[in-house]
């Protein structure tokens, strides 16, 4: 049999206003519960909502830098069902007119570039929480649950994308690049582990062109389990197929501790939503020049990012990708590439020796005691062969010890490379003197005498002598 | 008559006047409602809660206030009773409904805020249909409301006990709420004022939804001026309020001049035909003559989609209603059910079974049922069109009317419990008011009779925003009939 | 439109309550008599009429993005029915 794979994905985005949604309470993650609320969060009589302007603002950003269209004139739904963290029972969303729809984003599979459709961007609230009371602290075998209603209003942004994802790692490149844009446009700090970045993925498998059966997973926490609760599923619908069994229509929870995506028990009435225009919310017709000047704010976008990376630094593919996947990386980039050194080997140092430091820390590039006129300084040092390699790496830790500049490491620790070549010849002299075996192998034609001979004048400089400007004297001393 | 006596029967405006020239204390004219209160609530049941305490202490911080800075406020000292669903800070809500017997709010409704302000003593909230689901104020979860001119008979709803309240001189005046009549029916029935403003005018922050797309809150009173004044406190754009409306607020009760002449007013032909009582459509046929008779132009109308304004409201309000009572399910405030309870799901299956009666159930389940899938289309999309239809049917007529009349309500007040049972018939006292809301115009009620004892509403509409138009003609009625010189004796006699 | 028991418990269901048998016939019966009325809107032509959801021509009404007091925590949770360490108590979620 022939299997074709089709994911789509519903992305839920906290975006970081000061306010919630519809009333003033902190939209801050946290706190003590409910000290985040008031009438309306917590569904008090004769509350009222009142929408956010920012909210609205970040939610066109998103939508225009996913090229969707901005409706002329859009409006809130009530989408109505019990739940114990709905302090309303139901919740303000958008429905059949949504604030935009009709975007795309393309992301880079390496290989390929895979275009995926956005259905729409709208805005709605966000619930409260559960917390399980019992033995397993999860909500089957909870004894009873408490409720938190700080999360409640807190604005959300929903994006839909088409089915046009064909695998697992398609979901998560296309999520990672959402991710990245949304960071970039600074309305979201999406944190999937706090929940500020959720997605559920829509899977389905079609087998030898017959269409297949939509399954809905939800309760991804990373990046990492969604792929990981998508390959399951795949594979699960798969053998399914194989084995001449019918997939059944419903919503798995994805239970990353044991791997699996367990069937959700919903009640029967779960789904007749009985949406309706929010008649407390009046519409929304934006002005054209409000959306205009969103969209000026708009800052360069990580695929516009890569290719001028590429095209005005010249970096490889590679690096560039690294450096712009983060915002603060690009940045500090180029800030750093603002220097007289090689943007090229400021981009090399960052996604290596830094990068690595770093994630040993734990520390973003933003926290690390490092300045983009610092890197400028080390990466100029070798180049003018200041410092070795090697003596770069020290000063770069001791950089990160000490927040010093690079040169004054360098000069407080007399690292300064010996590239006097009469300073250097003296040494030179005294280690052929000191070693005149060597000496007489190297002329009966072996050639590891050698670097034993580099070997000894590094040693005795205290690796301060620039090694190819050695290994070109002593070659040179040797043949004359 | 004696002091007590006098003083209740005056207007909120004398009452103002006295209390501001010091020739009546604020101390005495709350104690001497209270009285009243207490002398005639075993009668009538027009309050689920009294607040005498409150009222006292309010009085003296008033009073410390005007002393400490000279402010004084313009109704400063003058009692008021307001409805039930509307939110008092740290004092009972209970919207006439189990589910809230015990809840006391956070915080003050704007309009409550705004009554406070104007130094306004609040004496106590009164019954209510619960939620503001009926038109009687029988399903009140505390027992009926009973009318002052006969205590066998409903004084109308929602706003029951704010017109009972009025109309008995417990109060000079009152705040209601009006999805489809429930200010003007009461009123109606009471023999008082009672107008429903334009939607929008008045902040609904802290109003108890029923249905948000027709609830507005408005004042009840003894007489026209009262009631004017009374708009003019509570009325003004709300930042709390997505739905209010930025409009400068005119000082409507100094600018009545009662002037008709050439007034071009509409009798709507749906509303005045044969569903019409007939001792009611005789008094109403009556005043029109006398508004002839001070110059205004009458002419009959026609706004042909009024015929199918009962239908269309039931869909509506009760979708809207359905969703709005989807709140109280025993979680963060109210009634939570005694009974044991396997899960949450079973927990709000009994909460809502229990702390909901019977009214308030039908229209939660009309109403989820013409939302739900497969009905959607046939029922709420398409009521939601023939509103525009009726909103577009009063735009025209706009064109050719300053004013629309009609009977208030189809009958005089009916006997407790005759229409309880017949949902159908109880719908229909709203026929009149009803499409009011749909369009959210402004209206008002005056008494213009009694019909076998009993008093007869007279509505009159108005385009939006055009209160004051409104309240003119209003007043000038008023003048003309001369309902309560006539009848201040009869209402419910010491 | 007649509206069956069967049609009233589910419309309950979602509506979140337990009816009782009896209250189940009251309100097929009730429910029934409402909606044969409110059937005469279906007569009306409705083509290229638009639904009236709002009844002002108010649009955009948008606040500032400002911090404003919370409640005390008292106030919170001082109608709170059932209550576990300060927080909200519901029985199980299942």
């Amino acid at each position: 049999m022939r299997f074709e794979t089709t994911i789509g994905l519903e992305i839920h985005v906290e975006l970081s206003t000061a306010s919630k949604m519809f009333c003033g309470c902190s939209a801050l993650f946290g706190g003590e519960p409910n000290t985040h609320t008031c009438p309306g969060c917590l569904g008090h009589p004769g509350s009222l909502p009142v929408t956010n302007r920012q909210a609205v603002a970040y939610g066109i950003m998103l939508a225009l830098a996913l090229n969707c269209e901005i409706a002329p004139r859009s409006i809130f739904h009530r989408k109505n069902y019990f739940y114990p963290d709905m302090p309303k029972n139901y919740q303000i969303s958008q429905y059949d007119v949504p604030l935009s729809s009709g975007g795309s984003l393309e992301i880079d599979m390496g290989d390929y570039i895979r275009r995926v459709g956005i259905t729409r961007v709208h805005l709605e609230e966000d619930t409260g929480k559960s917390i399980h009371v019992g033995e397993s602290g999860r909500i089957h075998g909870a004894d009873f649950s408490l409720e938190d209603f700080n999360r409640a209003g807190i604005p959300l942004a929903e994006i839909v994308t088409e089915p046009h994802l064909k695998s697992p790692e398609e979901a998560r490149v296309f999520l990672q690049s959402l991710r990245s844009i949304i960071i970039y446009l600074g309305i979201s700090d999406c944190k999937m582990e706090e929940g500020s970045l959720r997605c559920d993925a829509n899977i389905s498998i079609s087998a030898d062109e017959r269409i297949g059966t939509k399954v809905e997973v939800k309760n991804m926490n990373s990046f990492k389990s969604l792929y990981r609760a998508l390959v399951f599923e795949e594979e699960r619908q798969r053998s399914l197929l194989q084995e001449g069994k019918t997939i059944v229509q419903e919503t798995r929870h994805w239970d990353e501790s044991n791997g699996v995506a367990i069937p959700m028990r919903t009640k029967e009435e779960a789904f007749d939503y009985r949406y309706f225009p929010e008649p407390d919310l009046v519409p929304l017709e934006l002005d054209p020049t409000w959306v205009e000047e969103i969209r000026k704010k708009i800052p360069e976008l990580p695929a516009a990012k890569l290719e001028r990376f590429q095209s005005q630094y010249s970096l490889p593919q590679d690096v560039a990708m690294v450096l712009v996947g983060e915002e603060e990386m690009a940045d500090f980039f180029e800030r750093s590439a603002d220097s007289k050194a090689s943007p090229v080997e400021i981009g090399k140092w960052m996604v290596g020796d830094i990068s690595a430091i770093l994630n040993e820390k734990g520390i973003s590039i933003k926290e690390a005691p490092i300045s983009p006129q610092m890197l400028g300084e080390l990466v100029l040092l070798l180049e003018e062969r200041t410092i070795s390699s090697k003596m770069a790496k020290e000063v770069l830790l001791e950089v990160f010890e000490t927040g010093k500049s690079p040169r004054s490491i360098v000069e407080e620790k007399n690292l300064l490379q010996i590239t006097d070549e009469k300073e250097l010849e003296k040494i030179i002299d005294e280690v052929m003197a000191e070693n005149s075996k060597a000496v007489d192998d190297f002329r009966s034609g072996k050639e590891q005498a050698l670097k034993f001979l580099i070997g000894n004048v590094m040693k005795k400089t205290r690796g301060k002598a620039n090694p190819s400007l050695v290994s070109d004297m002593v070659r040179r001393k040797l043949s004359s | 008559m004696d002091f007590k006596n006098k003083l209740i029967r005056k207007s909120a405006l004398e009452l103002a006047k006295l209390i501001a020239t010091g020739e009546l204390s604020a101390e005495e004219v709350t104690s001497a409602f209270l009285e009243r209160i207490e002398e005639a609530e075993p009668r009538l049941h027009a309050f689920i809660n009294l607040f005498p305490d409150f009222a006292f202490e309010e009085v003296s911080r008033m009073e410390a206030r005007f002393q400490k800075d000279g402010e004084n406020t313009p109704f400063a000292g003058v009692p008021v009773a307001v409805k039930d669903d509307l939110s008092t800070k740290e004092l009972l809500t209970t919207c006439g409904s189990k589910m809230l017997e015990n809840f006391v709010p956070v915080y003050d409704a704007t309009v409550v805020k705004k009554v406070k302000d104007a130094g306004v003593v609040l004496l106590g909230k009164t019954n209510m249909d619960e939620f503001a689901a009926g038109s009687s104020t029988e399903t009140s979860y505390f027992g009926p409301t009973m009318n002052p001119w006969d205590t066998s008979r409903v004084p109308g709803g929602s706003s029951g006990g704010s017109a009972a309240a009025v109309a008995s001189y417990e109060v000079p005046w009152a705040i209601g709420s009006d999805t489809g009549g429930s200010i003007r029916q009461p009123a109606s029935f009471c023999g008082i004022v009672g107008m429903k403003p334009t939607y929008g005018l008045v902040s609904r922050y802290g109003l108890t939804a029923f249905a948000s797309s027709l609830d507005q809150v408005g004042p009840m009173a003894r007489n026209v001026k009262d009631c004017a004044a009374m708009l003019g406190v509570i009325a003004g754009h709300d930042s709390l309020d997505g739905t209010s409306i930025q409009v400068e607020i005119p000082g409507y009760s100094g600018m009545l001049g009662g002037n008709v002449k050439g007034v071009k007013v509409g009798v709507v032909k749906e509303l005045a035909g044969e569903s019409i009582e007939a001792g009611v459509l005789d008094l109403f046929n009556r005043s029109l003559d006398l508004l002839e008779g001070l110059g205004a132009c009458v002419e009959e109308v026609s706004l042909p989609s009024l015929k199918y304004a009962l239908s269309v409201y039931s869909i509506i309000a009760s979708a809207e209603a359905s969703s709005n009572l989807a709140r109280y399910d025993g979680v963060r405030y109210g009634f939570r059910t005694d009974e044991p309870v396997e899960d949450v799901w079973e927990m709000y299956a009994k909460t809502r079974a229990e702390g909901f009666g019977m009214e308030v159930k039908r229209r939660i389940m009309l109403g989820t049922y013409v939302l739900s899938a497969g009905h959607y289309d046939q029922y709420y999309s398409k009521a939601q069109m023939i509103r525009t239809l009726i909103a577009e049917d009063f735009s025209s007529a706009w064109e050719k009317c300053d004013l629309l009349v009609s009977p208030t309500s189809p009958t005089t007040a009916f006997q407790l419990g005759e229409k309880l049972v017949d949902p159908l018939k109880m719908y229909m006292a709203d026929m009149c008011t009803i499409p009011v809301n749909l369009a959210g115009i402004p209206a008002i009620s005056i008494p213009c009779g009694l019909s076998d004892g009993l008093p007869v509403g007279f509505q009159i509409m108005g385009p939006p925003l055009g209160e004051l138009k409104v309240l003119d003609v209003a007043y000038a009625m008023e003048g003309a009939i001369g309902f309560e010189e006539k009848t201040a004796e009869k209402v419910l006699p010491s | 439109m007649a509206i069956s028991e069967e049609e009233v418990e589910h419309i309950a269901k979602l509506s979140a309550f337990f009816l009782s048998d009896e209250e189940k016939k009251v309100f097929a019966k009730q429910l029934s008599e409402v909606l044969d009325c409110a059937d005469v809107i279906s007569e009306v032509d409705t083509s290229n009429v638009k639904p009236t959801s709002y009844i002002t021509n108010l649009v955009n009404v948008l606040r500032e993005d400002e911090v404003k007091p919370s409640l005390s925590i008292e106030e919170v949770m001082k109608n709170a029915p059932h209550v576990y360490e300060g927080v909200f108590k519901v029985p199980r979620i299942i």
